[in-house]
């Protein structure tokens, strides 16, 4: 009889033991180019996968601002182009970079004008719904990372 | 009657060959001086600075205005949330690193978007970028008269629809010297110590940056 109860209870509990895509993602070096007015800016960050599964990087968003789209933006023959991307992948126990010149957010139409130095958080959702919010450090617009 | 004929035409050929040797001694010294540019050399492939736009004051400047200064003319457009706050942001750096002499050298921002880029729009964003960056806007056919100039391409892609649209654009960096001369080209690909080193060339000859 017991075995057969701690067998159930293994069945009842899909997933014991592995995490969701979140929990196996660490974000470093978060941060907003802020630029004037309510021209869209850029969002940076590093995430690195600790797990044995690839994870993919489906959506962003925050209350900050209107909308949050990832992008791509790539200068392959001499011309400056932005592209939008459904989804970035982050390799099995490896890093995928969102900086200046490559893919980023786009983070675009902030209710409230922000301020360098603020903290933005934002929620970032992954290939199995899973969710994990990241403080993103608000710079300066001639900032070169994130400081 | 031959050999007298054969004397001048052996002059001549002496003469064309000191010459062929003095040009190959010219060109030599020429390649050395090349050597000395890290970016791309442009020197008399590329007309001199002229265009008549609208800086971000409002006022109605010229090719002409900027006579003394090293320009760094750069097309973009302040809708761009990536790679031209990134370039501006670099040309920033530059202008930190090159010290007191960056008070030679001005960065010009060329909008290519126009509609969207005022003299207003584009005082408070060259300014969060650099004291030492103009933004330059103006028609639609002086812009593209500009970018023609100087072989730069832009393209502005279909509206999304909800007003947001993105403008492809050339991103290289288009160097003149203080007489207005097109000297050099930087492309993405090069580290900001080659700009800063060229740069340091063009405002201080014969100095060893």
């Amino acid at each position: 009889m017991m075995p057969r109860s701690l067998l159930l209870v293994a069945l009842l509990i899909p997933g014991l033991g592995s995490a969701t895509e979140a929990q196996h993602v660490k974000a470093s070096g978060a941060w907003i180019r802020l630029l004037p007015a309510s021209l869209p800016a850029g969002g940076f960050v590093t995430l690195s996968n600790d797990g044995d599964q690839a994870v993919t990087l489906r959506s962003a968003s925050s209350a900050a601002y209107g909308s949050v789209m990832l992008h791509k933006s790539s200068t392959d023959g001499g011309m400056g182009r932005m592209e939008m991307v459904d989804s970035l992948v982050v390799p099995a126990h490896g890093k995928a970079e969102l900086s200046p010149g490559g893919y980023h957010l786009m983070m675009m139409n902030a209710p409230k004008p922000l301020a360098v130095g603020d903290k933005v958080v934002v929620t970032l959702v992954f290939g199995d719904g899973s969710s994990s919010q990241v403080g993103f450090v608000v710079r300066p617009a001639n900032a070169v990372d994130g400081g | 009657m031959i050999d007298v004929r054969m004397k001048p035409y052996l002059a001549r050929l002496s003469l064309l060959m000191a010459l062929v040797l003095a040009c190959l001694g010219l060109a030599a010294c020429q390649h050395q001086d090349d050597a000395a540019w890290r970016l791309v050399q442009v020197t008399g492939h590329m007309p001199d600075l002229d265009f008549h736009l609208t800086d971000d004051q409002g006022k109605p400047v010229s090719g002409k205005d900027y006579r003394g200064k090293v320009v760094l003319l750069y097309f973009g457009y302040t809708h761009c949330p990536d790679v031209c706050p990134l370039t501006l942001a670099q040309l920033h750096v530059v202008m930190q690193r090159l010290g007191p002499l960056a008070d030679n050298v001005r960065i010009l921002f060329v909008s290519v978007d126009p509609a969207r880029d005022t003299p207003d729009v584009m005082h408070a964003y060259v300014n969060a970028f650099d004291p030492r960056a103009i933004g330059l806007t103006g028609s639609p056919s002086d812009i593209e008269a500009l970018s023609k100039r100087y072989r730069s391409a832009f393209t502005r892609e279909p509206d999304k629809g909800d007003g947001n649209y993105e403008v492809s654009h050339s991103s290289a960096i288009y160097v003149f010297d203080q007489e207005g001369k097109a000297r050099l080209l930087s492309t993405p690909n090069n580290p900001q110590s080659d700009m800063v080193h060229d740069l340091h060339l063009l405002i201080e000859p014969g100095t060893t940056p």
